[in-house]
């Protein structure tokens, strides 16, 4: 075994591949080569490092420093200053944001100090498409330990005793759906896994699959001794290539050392682990429909009971479990549920990974103590709103989900806190949104999915989601009605209780949270045709306060339509019929003097030719607006 | 490869656990090598193998090698400085193969600085 001095673990999660990591790989191990280093330094190519807003990221051990944005270019730079000289290059490291203070160690890094890793505890250490690196760190020893030395009751025990939660969405207990289905009796038993991640925004599951392929199978054989099971399947979306590509190298690798197969560990436990690919709808993450369509058939969810554990895949006991569930479960039976419980809280034990999207500096996957406040993870971790704007709320749980404002930001992250804002913990997706987005138009995206992705089996969702965002269309088109907001209200309360499946359940959440916290931009939009972050084209006017104008020609360059008048010195002003409301105006503003104001303010503005007439027209147009 | 044992397990961890100390940042002995102009043209690449050499050798797992630049000493090179957990750096100069070999058998492996080769003790770290 070869002992390099030094390891650079590169970045080959999906983000930073799409930055470029695969040239990097190629450059770095041509550089080294070149400087006959190639038996001292070596190049890893790993999962996602989770970091990957400043991707292609890489961290060179063992002196940890941590590089982002690293192009080709850079690399003879890199060998010959620090892998030859042992001087690390300062302008390829991370700055902090606020005092752009450099931080050479990843450790150090708030983004990385915060987090606490077991889910994704090997990612960027080790090669994901080497299984003699997972065994390194433990690998397939909780399995050796489940398969030798404990009883199927014992492992399902330990798992109840952690208190784990299904990190899928539910967040129904596991070790409770293990012992159901382990006393179903049945020649045949199924265990699954659940990588269809279909949430916008989210991807926790696809990062563990590329970083650690092998913890997936590790957590599987170990729900298989405990239901008494000897086939599984992963069901991947097809949207996943490299996750595909991973797991099935880490399965027949698997197979080859007898880690999966039969007689395993020489015990007489038998167990074959299959991929199926998905086809990319949302629907067919849900339990009943993601069967049917393992099936053959067409996925679509069917009521319950009978529950999978008694009557699954054909009709079989099956137990499905969500990856990142999985990714916990060999931790749990090396160290114990005591170790587990360490963290969390009483309810909500472990951690959670979640992946950070939107207006939010530091975008990517972290991993974190349950019951750590939301204004920890977005400020502390995530680096803030960036640009200078402000944080107007954090939409968790994607489509069934919901949107917490500002004033909720102390809330613990555990499954019992979050729903009762109203939102739910959901797979994971954490979306930030800042004073740019308007609620009504989140509202309206998260309904569009939902109507899209329903599958049309039972009415109140089909029918149900089509009409709210029918009226969710017409609200922001300027052609809503009082009434509107008690109709969006009062069906939702129908779907929700009407629906057959999870997706119809939950569907409504990001309209009754954003009608519960952000109800006056329902209100604006209705009464007085006014969209006040201007997103919604036919409730806006952009017009510029010519006494704050500083006729620094910033919203003239970025105007695509020429419509905006003046010179230096003189206050610029938006010709109403050129304006197309794209908004690039009032975000290139330095001085805050570009206007957004109702539809109304449209003529007004036109017909007014006099500097001073105008001005005092939309103080009186607008004093009757603000509250 | 055929079917794996629980103590194969134990083996294939045992063969890497170099590497894998390294990257967890869990190293005993920290030694640099210098490795400016200076130090390569007097020979530092040298040492550095017969170091590589010597760890691989004797399955050591926690020893961290780094190279750094020109020290100023220009004259001294080649020079190494290892550093033991808790123990002053100790650096080291006009080295060549062979005395790298008595460092990493006397000093990184068994803690006794090799004196008649050390010029300083105590001083810079890497940054
Ligand atoms: C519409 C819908 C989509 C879902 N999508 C997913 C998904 O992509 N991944 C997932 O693990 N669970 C998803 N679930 C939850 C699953 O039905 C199931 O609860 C989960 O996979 C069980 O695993 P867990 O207990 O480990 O969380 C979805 C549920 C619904 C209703």
């Amino acid at each position: 075994m070869e002992t390099y001095r030094t390891s650079v673990m590169l970045c080959g999660g999906t983000g930073c591949i799409a930055g470029g990591s695969l040239k990097l790989k190629k450059a770095l191990d041509e550089e080294i080569k070149r400087r006959d280093l190639q038996k001292e330094v070596n190049v890893v190519l790993t999962g996602c490092n989770g970091f990957c807003a400043e991707g292609p990221v890489m961290t060179v051990y063992p002196d940890d420093i941590f590089y982002e944005k690293v192009t080709v270019a850079d690399v003879p730079v890199i060998v010959e200053e620090h892998f030859i000289k042992g001087r690390p290059v300062g302008r390829l490291m991370y700055k902090e944001p606020v005092k752009k203070q450099t931080i050479p160690l990843m450790r150090e890094i708030p983004f990385f100090s915060l987090q606490v890793l077991r889910a994704l505890r090997n990612k960027g250490l080790i090669d994901a498409e080497k299984i003699d690196e997972y065994i390194a760190r433990d690998g397939y020893q909780a399995a050796a330990k489940a398969l030798t030395e404990m009883t199927s009751e014992q492992v399902v025990n330990e798992i109840k005793a952690s208190g784990l939660r299904g990190r899928g969405g539910a967040g129904f207990p596991t070790g409770m759906k293990w012992e159901f289905c382990s006393k179903v009796k049945g020649e045949q038993k199924y265990i699954l896994c659940n990588g269809d991640e279909g949430d916008p925004g989210a991807f926790m599951d696809r990062s563990v699959m590329e970083a650690d392929p092998h913890v997936v199978l590790e957590g599987m054989i170990i729900g298989a001794k405990a239901i008494g099971a000897n086939k599984g399947f992963i069901y991947v979306r097809a949207e996943y290539p490299l996750a595909v590509h991973r797991l099935q190298l880490a399965i027949a690798q698997a197979k080859e050392y007898g880690l999966l197969g039969n007689n395993i560990f020489g015990t007489g436990f038998n167990l074959d682990i299959e991929i199926y690919l998905g086809a990319g709808a949302f629907v067919c993450g849900e339990e009943t429909a993601l069967m049917r369509s393992l099936e053959g058939k067409r996925g679509m969810p069917r009521p319950r009971p009978p529950f999978p554990a008694v009557k699954g895949l054909w009709d079989c006991p099956t137990v499905l479990n969500n990856v990142e569930t999985y990714a916990n479960i060999p931790q749990i039976i090396l160290n114990g549920a005591d170790w587990y419980k360490t963290l969390g809280t009483e309810k909500s034990t472990g951690t959670k990974v979640f992946a950070l999207s939107g207006a939010i500096s530091n975008i990517g996957l972290i991993e974190v103590p349950m019951g750590i406040p939301l204004r920890k993870i977005i400020f502390d971790i995530g680096g803030g709103v960036p640009k200078g704007r402000k944080f107007k709320a954090v939409q968790l749980g994607g489509p069934s989900g919901g949107c917490i404002p500002e004033h909720l930001l102390d809330t613990p992250v555990t499954y019992e806190d979050i729903v009762q804002t109203g939102a739910i913990v959901g797979s994971g997706g954490m979306v930030v949104m800042n004073d740019l987005n308007c609620m009504v138009s989140v509202a309206k995206f998260f309904l569009e999915f939902t109507a899209e992705e329903s599958c049309g089996k039972c009415p109140p969702c089909r029918v149900g989601t089509t009409l709210m965002l029918d009226l969710l269309t017409k609200i922001t088109e300027g052609k809503g009605l009082e009434t509107d907001i008690e109709l969006l209200q009062d069906m939702s309360l129908d779907i929700i209780a009407t629906s057959l499946c999870g997706l119809g359940q939950t569907a409504p959440n990001p309209v009754l949270t954003t009608i519960k916290y952000f109800r006056d931009e329902y209100e604006s939009h209705i009464k007085e045709k006014w969209c006040k972050t201007g997103v919604c084209k036919e409730l806006c006017t952009f017009y510029i306060d010519e006494e704050k104008c500083k006729a620094c020609g910033a919203c003239k360059r970025v105007c695509p339509q020429s419509a905006v008048a003046g010179e230096k010195k003189v206050a610029h002003r938006i010709d109403q019929s050129k304006c197309i409301q794209c908004r690039s105006c009032y975000e290139a503003c330095k001085f805050d003097s570009v206007k957004i104001g109702p539809r109304s303010m449209r003529e007004t503005v036109e017909n007014i030719t006099d500097q001073s007439a105008l001005r005092d027209k939309m103080i009186e147009t607008l004093a009757g607006k603000e509250e | 490869m055929s079917r794996l044992t629980v103590d194969d397990l134990k083996r294939i961890k045992d063969q890497q656990k170099a590497t894998f100390t390294l990257r967890e940042g869990g190293s005993r002995v920290k030694v640099t090598v210098h490795m400016g102009t200076c130090g390569i043209a007097a020979g530092a690449r040298k040492v550095m193998e017969a170091l590589l050499d010597e760890i691989n050798k004797s399955n050591v797992s926690d020893v961290a090698v780094t190279t750094s630049g020109c020290a100023g000493l220009c004259s001294k090179e080649p020079m190494a400085t290892v550093e033991l957990l808790n123990a002053a750096p100790v650096k080291y100069g006009s080295l060549n193969e062979e005395k790298m070999r008595k460092i990493f058998q006397d000093h990184i492996l068994n803690g006794h600085p090799v004196e008649e080769y050390a010029l300083v003790v105590g001083s810079e770290t890497a940054y």
